[in-house]
């Protein structure tokens, strides 16, 4: 008998009688979407702008990086400026890149989180690679909670799908928070309404 | 019977020589708990959020077989290639197989408890494979040639000029540094090359989902998807537990994760692997290692509902004032002690043991296991078994019968009190391992009976 066929008659003789799987419903209270998004992004080493034309994002990229960066750009409303991504075939080929430009589909008030997928990413190892992240997300799209995030998702399908919040981060050493782990360094979210 | 010296009281005892890293270490640690205090009364609804873990979870343990059985099929047809094994053997052997086909001596890995539990860098580097622990936590403990102490903070035993120290010899830091960023900063420079060769990354999985074939990888430091995605191969291993129903699911556990584990709202990454990109190889290993028979147990099998946040860990005043080490377990803490003995019940005989019962871990654990009642099942268990050392066998049968004769019990209050006065030294014996780090308290004047026989009032 393979393990396969082993694992899964010991699993079938030993598992207990089934329960029910719980109804999921959570009611949600904050008033503003946003401000809780901002103060929660903010609160775990992001930065977020609220913005309301493409211009005043890139005057602020402009001003936030420095003049020598290696800027990679995805979006096509900001490749006038930055450039459009072209897909390199070796995603070693982007270990240089400092800033790198990308859409979230959505943020999460109440974790701070900003769902993209590997759509937006142009290439999947550029949101972990680059030195600094910049995300834009339209400010419409501020969801309460995981649960409504999930309902957005529903059952789209993709390669990575993947929850962003704030810099990468660790306190391994005495719990001490410093950002910049091995990803990005910081993270800078404009919110954007048109 | 464990072998004297290792025993977890003894490990103990060891780790309590210096009373300063003792206070210092309960006291980070219990930092982190208040913070998933905070956390937690954030949520209106964690009540709530709690119980809709531990019920999914249970209706999970009730129908696993169709689980993985769906999870299996959308995963293959993903593109993602499914590895069973039985035990943490066949799980290395598949890990090296994979590695081997690709004529690879240098793999890098992100946290995955499971790979802890098989012994699988051991393993690999036998075989001649270097293997690169890459969070920085485990990292530090690998050069240091170390276990992890703690499951979400591997570490948490080490001070910050210890850690100077470790990389001055290992990556050639100034010596005397000892500033967290700069130390991070080395570790990011050092590690990045790692990524950068590494093509082969190994990653732990915290959810699979059954209906869609995809799994979620949690971290704070980004670098299991660093990693994933610099390499030509991704292999994820990961307990048959580990296994949820439905994607919308996951909105409960990521609520309740990170918020229970550190505090923070989510972790910086939560990644859904749903299929490999293009050129990639991904592997999903799914591994038994004694979980199907745990299943059987009403006993025991709740513990198979846990998500590692190690929010038991923090609230544990055992494990606080013992250290990580004292489990000799690659799990400690308290799921470690109810772990522990369904793989080997004499080998570690001691740890039910290794707690107060105050029934703490179970009250923050985010899918409720029973745990300070398992431990407490444990133990009988052990008794049952006879695997109890003999100074605490001598006196639960002394106990027993002086339990179970009214007349004696009576008489021996008196007996206490007197030696308590009059020969207060006689206490002060192996078999009183109470007495270890305290003063005996003074004997009262008068038994609790005849005092409440005095002052009753009708
Ligand atoms: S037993 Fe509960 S509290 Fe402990 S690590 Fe597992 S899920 Fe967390």
């Amino acid at each position: 008998m393979s393990s396969r066929e082993a694992i899964l008659s010991a699993v079938k003789k030993n598992q207990p009688v089934e329960s029910e799987l719980p109804e999921l419903n959570f009611p949600f209270t904050s008033v503003n979407l946003k401000d809780t998004f901002i103060r929660t992004l903010t609160a775990i080493g992001g930065r977020v702008m609220d913005v309301t034309s493409w211009n005043e994002i890139v005057d602020n990229i402009k001003a936030t990086y420095s003049t020598t960066s290696q800027v990679v750009n995805t979006i096509q409303e900001l490749s006038a400026d930055f450039g459009s991504f072209q897909r390199p075939s070796n995603p070693h080929d982007l270990k240089e890149v400092t800033v790198a430009i990308m859409k979230g589909d959505f943020g999460v008030a109440e974790n701070g989180a900003i769902w993209l997928t590997d759509e937006a990413m142009g290439n999947q190892v550029l949101p972990y690679i680059c030195e600094h992240l910049v995300l834009v997300i339209n400010a419409e799209n501020i969801i309460p909670t995981l649960h409504e995030a999930y309902e957005r998702i529903g059952n789209s399908t993709y390669t990575l799908g993947t929850f962003l919040a704030g810099p990468s981060k660790t306190a391994d050493i005495e719990q001490s928070l410093v950002l910049g782990a091995h990803g990005p360094k910081s993270l800078l979210v404009f919110m954007i309404t048109s | 019977m464990i072998k004297t010296g290792n025993t977890h009281s003894e490990l103990a005892d060891k780790f309590n020589r210096d009373k300063k890293r003792v206070e210092w270490h309960d006291e980070t640690l219990w930092f982190v708990r208040v913070k998933r205090d905070k956390a937690a009364l954030q949520i209106p609804v964690w009540e709530q959020l709690r119980e809709a873990a531990s019920q999914i979870k249970n209706n999970v343990l009730g129908n696993l077989h169709n689980y993985l059985v769906q999870f299996e099929k959308n995963a293959q047809a993903n593109g993602i290639r499914i590895h069973w094994a039985a035990d943490a053997k066949e799980h290395n052997e598949i890990v090296h197989a994979i590695i081997k086909k690709h004529a690879i001596n240098h793999i890098i890995k992100s946290k995955s408890m499971l790979t802890e539990e098989c012994g699988l860098n051991e393993y690999l580097e036998n075989q001649g494979i270097e293997v690169i622990d890459t969070d920085l936590g485990e990292r530090i403990v690998q050069l240091a040639h170390e276990s992890p102490s703690h499951i979400v903070l591997p570490c948490i035993h080490w001070k910050k000029e210890e850690i100077g120290q470790l990389f001055h010899q290992h990556l050639g830091t100034p010596h005397g540094n000892a500033d967290p960023q700069f130390l991070t900063a080395a570790a990011r420079t050092h590690l990045r090359e790692h990524f950068l060769k590494g093509r082969v990354a190994i990653t732990g999985v915290n959810f699979a989902v059954a209906e869609t074939g995809e799994f979620v990888v949690c971290t704070n430091e980004g670098n299991a998807d660093l990693g994933v995605q610099l390499a030509d191969v991704h292999i994820a291993c990961m307990g048959i537990e580990k296994i949820i129903p439905q994607r919308k699911h996951l909105g409960v556990f990521l609520r309740l994760l990170a918020r229970s584990a550190t505090g923070q709202p989510i972790t910086t990454y939560s990644s859904h692997f749903q299929k490999p990109r293009a050129g990639q190889e991904m592997h999903m290993v799914l591994v038994d290692n004694g979980r199907s028979k745990r299943l059987a147990s009403d006993d025991f099998r709740n513990a198979l509902k846990c998500i590692r946040c190690g929010a038991c860990f923090n609230t544990c005043p055992v494990y606080r004032r013992s250290g990580g080490h004292s489990y000799h377990t690659a799990i400690a803490g308290p799921i470690g002690s109810i772990l522990a003995p369904g793989f080997d019940l004499k080998k570690n005989s001691d740890l039910p043991f290794a707690s107060t019962l105050c029934g703490s871990c179970t009250n923050v654990c985010p899918v409720k296991i029973d745990i300070h009642q398992q431990l407490f099942k444990w133990r009988q268990a052990v008794v049952k078994e006879g695997h109890v050392d003999l100074s605490k066998k001598v006196v639960l049968k002394f106990t027993g019968f002086v339990l179970s004769h009214p007349l004696i019990y009576k008489l021996s209050g008196t007996l206490g009190r007197w030696v308590l006065r009059n020969l207060p030294v006689i206490t002060n014996t192996r078999l009183n391992t109470w007495y270890k780090q305290r003063e005996m308290p003074p004997a009262p004047k008068q038994s609790f009976n005849s005092w409440y026989k005095q002052n009753k009032r009708v």
